[in-house]
C-alpha cells in the first residue's frame, strides 16, 4: 500500500470508524455545508471594503468600518494628532517582548531595558514633559492600555507572587498568616469586585489629598489578582523541588536567600511553566475587565467605536478584529512557553 | 598529621518529636583522621553527621567544629559550613546548572571568588575526580557514579578542612561503587579529615583510623578497623557484621 493510500485509509477510519464518529462527521459536514457559503458571502462576496456608513446597508460585512475606525479601536479617545505616541508605546512594548524571548537575553541589562521601556512608555502616554502635550490617563485607551496593564500586572505580580509563595511556606506564623490571608481573600473575590473596590472604595477610605489615578488603582487590583494566582502556581513548583537541593546548597554555605534564588526558585519555576503560561494568558484577558471602572482598554475602545451613529454598528466585525488581537497575544504566549519547556 | 581535635561532640541529644535519634553522643575527631560510621538503618548515623554541619539542629549537648561552637545561631552555622564539605547519598547535584556551574556557584556566591578563578579551581577538582571532559554537560547526562564524583569535586572546590560522606555509594549501581570509593581512598591518603557513614567495609579496612558502630542513637563500639572486624566486643556489633558478611568487600 502506498503512503497516500495509507493516509486516506486512516483518514477514512477516523471519520467513519464507527457509528458515533460517522454520525458526527455527517452532522459537522452538514453544518459546514450550510455555514461556510453563508460566511463566505457575508465576509467576501457582499463584504463592504470601501466607503462610509451609508455604504454598509446590505447583508455583507462592513469591513470599511474597521478601516475608518482602526485608529480609534487601537488608541481610543487619545488626541488624534498625538496618536504617534501610543503607537510608539505599542512598538516599544512589542519590541522589548521580542527581545526578551531568547534565554540568553535574560540578563540584568534586559531588566534595565524593560524598566527604561516602561518609563518611556508612561512618558509618551502622559506627556507633560519634553515638549509633549500632557494627556490625562482618562484619555488613554485601546491597545497600549491593554499591553501596559498586562506587562505591569505580570511584572509587578510575579515578584510579589514569589514572596507570597515563599512566605506561605515560612516557619514564622505571622508571615505565613499574612500571605495565606492575602492569597485566599484575593482569590475568593471576583476580579470585577476587586476592581470596584480599588476604584470606588479605596478613594473613600483615603484622605482627599491622597488621590491615586484611576488607571493606577486598576493596576493595583490586577496586580493583586495575578500575584495571588501566580503565587499558588509557584507554591506547587516549590513543593516539587527535592529537599536535598536546598540541603546541598546550604551545606555549600550558600545563605538562605541565595539558596532560594539560585537553586530552589529556578527549578520551581521550570516545574510549573505550563500552569504559569495558563495564568499569564488569563491575566492578558482579565485586563479587558477594566472597562467596568471606566478605562478604555482594547475591548472597550472597540465597543465605544460602535456607538458612532454615522455607522450601522457592525458588532461582529469589530469583535472579530479585537478577538484577533487577543488571540495573537495569547497564542504567542502559548507557543513561546511550549518552546521554553523543550529547551534546557 | 594534625593531632588536635577538629570535631568534638559532647553529650549530643536529638529528638524527632517523640523519637530519640541521638542519645548523648560523645565523639572527638582529630585533624587528618578518617572515621567510618556504620550501623543499622535508623541508628542515628546520618543524623549524627548532619548535626555536624547544622543541617539538623541538635537539641542539647555541644558540637564544636574547628574551634567554632555550633549553636542554633545562624551566623556561626555558616562559619562552620565553610569548613565542612558534604557528600549526599542522592548526590543532590543542581539539575538546572552545568557540571562546571555546579562546582563554581558556591565559590562565586559564598566565597566571593572571581568567576575565572572559580572555574579554574572547579576544572582542577573535576580533573581530580577524573571527569574533566564533562564540565559543560548537565547532571542528568551523567551516570550515577559520575554524578557522585562531581558532588565530591563540588564540595572540594570550597577547600573544606573536613569532609562528611553520608552513604555516598548506597544509591549507586554495584559497578559504579568502586569509581567513587577510589576517589575517597585517594582523598584519605592525602590526609583529608573524613567522617564517612558507609557500609563499604573494604573501604573501612583500607583507610579508616577508627570504625564506629552506632545503634539506637548511641555509639556502641569504636575501634581500629582490624580490631573492629576481627574481634568485635559488643554483641550488637557482631550481629550487624554477621549480616554484612554475605556481601563481598568492594575495595581490597
Amino acid at each position: 500500500m502506498s503512503a497516500a493510500t495509507t493516509t486516506r485509509h486512516s483518514l477514512l477510519r477516523a471519520l467513519f470508524g464507527n457509528l458515533a464518529s460517522s454520525l458526527g462527521t455527517v452532522a459537522i459536514g452538514a453544518f459546514l455545508l450550510m455555514a461556510v457559503p453563508h460566511l463566505f458571502s457575508w465576509a467576501v462576496i457582499n463584504g463592504v471594503w470601501q466607503g462610509g456608513g451609508d455604504a454598509c446597508t446590505g447583508d455583507g460585512a462592513c469591513w470599511s468600518f474597521l478601516r475608518a475606525k482602526f485608529r480609534f479601536i487601537l488608541f481610543g479617545i487619545y488626541p488624534p494628532g498625538e496618536q504617534w505616541r501610543p503607537a510608539a508605546v505599542v512598538v516599544i512594548l512589542i519590541a522589548l517582548t521580542l527581545w526578551t524571548l531568547p534565554r540568553s537575553h535574560w540578563t540584568q541589562r534586559t531588566l534595565g531595558l524593560w524598566i527604561g521601556g516602561v518609563v518611556l512608555s508612561l512618558v509618551f502616554m502622559g506627556g507633560g514633559i519634553a515638549g509633549l502635550q500632557a494627556v490625562p490617563t482618562a484619555a488613554w485607551g485601546g491597545l497600549p492600555i491593554t499591553l501596559l496593564l498586562t506587562v505591569l500586572s505580570l511584572a509587578l505580580g510575579f515578584p510579589l507572587a514569589t514572596l507570597l509563595a515563599v512566605g506561605r511556606r515560612s516557619q514564622l506564623p505571622v508571615i505565613r498568616f499574612l500571605c495565606v490571608s492575602f492569597i485566599e481573600i484575593v482569590r475568593a473575590l471576583p476580579l470585577v469586585s476587586l476592581l470596584f473596590i480599588a476604584a470606588i472604595l479605596v478613594p473613600l477610605l483615603l484622605p482627599e489629598w491622597l488621590t491615586i489615578d484611576n488607571l493606577a488603582r486598576a493596576l493595583v487590583a490586577l496586580t493583586a489578582s495575578s500575584a495571588a494566582y501566580l503565587a499558588e502556581v509557584l507554591r506547587g513548583g516549590l513543593e516539587g523541588v527535592h529537599r536535598g537541593q536546598a540541603e546541598a546548597a546550604r551545606a555549600l554555605s550558600l545563605s538562605h536567600w541565595q539558596t532560594l534564588r539560585l537553586i530552589v526558585l529556578p527549578q520551581a519555576i521550570r516545574n510549573v511553566i505550563p500552569p504559569l503560561t495558563n495564568t499569564a494568558v488569563v491575566v492578558v484577558k482579565n485586563t479587558s475587565l477594566v472597562l467596568v471602572v471606566g478605562l478604555f482598554d482594547l475591548l472597550s475602545a472597540g465597543r465605544a467605536a460602535l456607538s458612532d451613529p454615522a455607522w450601522p454598528a457592525p458588532y461582529a466585525e469589530t469583535y472579530l478584529a479585537v478577538a484577533l488581537i487577543y488571540f495573537l497575544i495569547c497564542f504567542g504566549i502559548s507557543r513561546y512557553s511550549r518552546s521554553l519547556e523543550t529547551q534546557r | 598529621m594534625n593531632a588536635s581535635p577538629v570535631v568534638t561532640l559532647d553529650g549530643v541529644q536529638k529528638w524527632y518529636g517523640e523519637y530519640h535519634a541521638l542519645r548523648g553522643v560523645q565523639l572527638t575527631v582529630n585533624g587528618g583522621e578518617r572515621i567510618v560510621i556504620c550501623g543499622p538503618s535508623g541508628s542515628g548515623k546520618s543524623t549524627l553527621i548532619r548535626c555536624i554541619n547544622g543541617l539538623e539542629p541538635h537539641d542539647s549537648g555541644t558540637i564544636t567544629v574547628n574551634g567554632i561552637e555550633l549553636a542554633p545561631d545562624l551566623k556561626r552555622i555558616d562559619e562552620v559550613r565553610r569548613e565542612v564539605g558534604m557528600v549526599f547519598q542522592s548526590f543532590n547535584l543542581f539539575p538546572h546548572l552545568t557540571i562546571l556551574e555546579n562546582c563554581t556557584l558556591a565559590q562565586i556566591w559564598a566565597r566571593q571568588r572571581p568567576k575565572a578563578e572559580a572555574e579554574e579551581i572547579a576544572r582542577h577538582f573535576l580533573a581530580r575526580v577524573k571527569i574533566p571532559e564533562q564540565a559543560l554537560k548537565y547532571p542528568g547526562q551523567l551516570s550515577g557514579g559520575q554524578q557522585q564524583r562531581v558532588a565530591i569535586a563540588r564540595a572540594l572546590c570550597m577547600k573544606p578542612k573536613i569532609m562528611l560522606f553520608d552513604e555516598p555509594t548506597s544509591a549507586l549501581d554495584a559497578e559504579m561503587v568502586n569509581e567513587v570509593l577510589d576517589i575517597m581512598v585517594s582523598l584519605a591518603r592525602e590526609g583529608m579529615t573524613m567522617i564517612c557513614v558507609t557500609h563499604e567495609m573494604g573501604f573501612a579496612r583500607a583507610v579508616a583510623d577508627r570504625v564506629l558502630f552506632m545503634d539506637a542513637g548511641q555509639i556502641v563500639e569504636e575501634n581500629a578497623p582490624a580490631e573492629f572486624f576481627e574481634r568485635p566486643r559488643h554483641e550488637r556489633t557482631r550481629a550487624f557484621l554477621g549480616k554484612l558478611a554475605v556481601r563481598p568487600a568492594a575495595v581490597g
